[in-house]
């Protein structure tokens, strides 16, 4: 359960970055982190212990700081919070050592199609090779951008666009 | 296919006497009252036989409809007909009743021949001058009855060349995505139809998003980008065949795909590790040709007429702008120095030129002359995207898209004094409309 405990600590820190960071805070946070069942309370003979199949995209969820990281208009560099994010998701993968991501690049309604394409894949890589940076192995994340075509955020406002100008990690299954 | 046919053939008739005042409209007048009054009754037929497009009775009144739509649909034309129009005999046909056309300043009138089922219809198309009683053109077309409505487009064509001294363009087709669904999970289908939005028909089924379709020259196929599998490349779908292959073997993705003016080379763009630069491929396939290699994100591209050089967009500088290199890729050059952000540059086939997406907060089609002068917005939309030229270089189609949580998209045109604005209907809502040449 230590690492448990670890990786909820990281989760308070980073939602404190994010709240401390107003220029690129999204108007909704990404999801906290699921609770988890606490065997020790709920199942204390349990052979096998409740909550998500471990290596699972449930727990990715419920194990990482986040699945996303948000960028500025046009920008696609990692910053402190970003950091925090991405090394919790690393954490993750080398917990998981035969578990795959796909790291899925996003850009906001306000760019031309094909432009956005190409930003979707610039912070898709970006997360990446942070995630490499890391110690993962690159052949374990693929990329993906999906420019403006999937926004998370349906508005047409500063705060949708905040929350859709990012990059998201899926495990692969 | 279509035949010209050769009135001649069918009418021993003296050319008139080269008229003193020429009847004309202006493409560059903006006053938006330029409309020339023009008549098109329907076309009437010797004998009423029915083929599978209907009755030659019923094809005179609908070939009318469709004359008198292109030409009200180019903004240069006020036409009455062939609803509240009298109808006229075969006689009157290359014998106009002039003093029943008063108030008029053209006429129109032509014919509809077949000899029934299946066999190819005849359409004549004859336009005079009601001022000066004079013949000013005209033409024959021989066509399959299905398609009826070609021998329309080609009649509106010829009655917009001789009066505006432009190239024609209503016979010519659209590719581009038919869109549905909520703006989070949009089904984005590609799908072709004629210029004014008839004869649609869509190529895939919606399971993967499509993106950016591209007529090739000749028609015979179609560049686009396709979401299946997951992955994000470049097909050529071969119109006749249904079949589809990789522009490119590549690991990477592909998108943005162009047609050199000839058909015969493909630019795209690709990303690798995250850097996106442009490339060429000969459409047989073949190794890519890599045309940039800044590190800024070099996408999308459109040839000159004449095949020599390139325009393309590119945020090597902070933002993006428009760039202009050789078709080799060597002196490359930024051309375009206003406010704001520059996108989506389309050469005009005309070559005089450049359409674009300007980007000062919102997106607006505009043009510029190729040395990056004379820069001029034609739209005032929140969000109109990537324009696309029409055969004669005169007119433009874009997208639309609508602020908010619909976001829904529609195809739009407008022409060059900005002042002809319209939507085109579409089944859906559409986008990345692209523009294909004229049909010969």
């Amino acid at each position: 359960m230590a690492s448990f405990a670890r990786t909820t600590l990281l989760t308070a820190s980073a939602l404190m970055a994010l709240a401390a960071c107003s220029k690129k805070a999204p108007e909704e946070l990404p999801p906290a982190p699921v609770e988890t069942a606490r065997p020790a309370e709920a199942a204390p003979v349990a052979s096998t212990p409740a909550g998500p199949v471990k290596g699972s995209q449930e727990d990715f969820l419920a194990s990482v700081a986040a699945d996303k990281i948000y960028f500025d208009t046009d920008k696609y560099d990692i910053d402190t919070q970003d950091q925090d994010i991405l090394r919790s998701q690393a954490q993750w993968l080398a917990a998981n050592p035969t578990a795959k991501v796909t790291v899925e690049g996003h850009a906001d309604e306000r760019g031309t199609r094909d432009y956005n394409l190409a930003l979707g894949e610039r912070r898709a890589n970006a997360a990446k090779n942070y995630l490499a940076s890391l110690g993962v192995d690159s052949a374990r994340i693929t990329t993906i951008s999906y420019g403006k075509e999937r926004p998370a955020a349906l508005g047409s406002d500063e705060a949708a666009w905040a929350q859709n100008r990012r990059a998201v990690t899926v495990t692969v299954q | 296919m279509i035949r010209f046919a050769s009135l001649v053939a069918f009418i021993a008739l003296a050319v008139a006497a080269p008229a003193a005042a020429q009847l004309s409209v202006d493409v560059t007048d903006d006053s938006g009252s330029a409309s020339l009054k023009i008549a098109v009754p329907a076309l009437p037929t010797s004998q009423s036989v029915t083929t599978p497009a209907g009755t030659t009775d019923e094809l005179g009144v609908k070939i009318a409809q469709v004359i008198a739509d292109d030409l009200r649909n180019s903004g240069l034309f006020a036409p009455t007909g062939p609803e509240g129009s009298r109808t006229i005999t075969m006689a009157e046909v290359m014998a106009p009743n002039y003093p029943s056309w008063s108030g008029f300043e053209a006429l129109v009138q032509g014919f509809v021949r077949s000899s029934g089922g299946e066999s190819d219809i005849t359409v004549g198309c004859y336009l005079y001058d009601i001022a000066l009683t004079t013949e000013l053109d005209r033409k024959g077309y021989v066509v399959a009855p299905r398609d009826w409505r070609r021998a329309a487009h080609k009649c509106a064509d010829a009655i917009y060349a001789r009066l505006s001294g432009e190239s024609p363009f209503f016979d010519s087709r659209i590719a581009y995505i038919a869109e549905s669904g909520p703006k989070d999970r949009r089904v984005k289908r590609l799908a072709i139809m004629d210029s004014d939005g008839a004869n649609h028909r869509f190529i895939t089924n919606g399971q993967a998003i499509a993106l950016s379709p591209r007529f090739s020259p000749d028609y015979g196929s179609l560049l686009y980008v396709s979401y299946i599998q997951d992955r994000v490349r470049i097909f050529v779908y071969d119109i006749g065949t249904g079949k589809q292959r990789l522009v490119t073997e590549s690991t990477n993705p592909t998108f943005a795909p162009r047609w050199s003016p000839d058909g015969r080379n493909i630019l795209f763009s690709m990303a690798i590790a995250g850097n996106t630069d442009i490339y060429r491929v000969s459409a047989q396939g073949g190794m890519p040709v890599r045309l940039t290699t800044s590190p800024g994100i070099d996408v999308g591209g459109s040839y000159s007429p004449d095949g020599t050089r390139i325009v393309f967009e590119s945020d090597r500088s902070g933002s993006q702008q428009l760039y202009m290199m050789n078709a080799d890729g060597s002196n490359q050059q930024r051309i375009s120095h206003g406010g704001g952000r520059y996108a989506t540059p389309e050469w005009s086939p005309r070559g005089d030129l450049i359409a674009f997406t300007k980007i000062t907060g919102d997106f607006n089609i505009a043009v510029m002359t190729p040395d990056g002068e004379n820069e001029r917005v034609l739209t005032r939309g929140w969000q109109d995207e990537a324009p696309t030229w029409s055969p004669n270089g005169r007119v433009l189609q874009f997208f639309r898209t609508s602020q908010g949580s619909s976001g829904v998209s529609q195809v739009w045109q407008v022409d060059l004094t900005g002042v002809n604005e319209r939507r085109i209907p579409t089944p859906l809502s559409g986008s990345d409309p692209a523009w294909g040449p004229l049909l010969p």
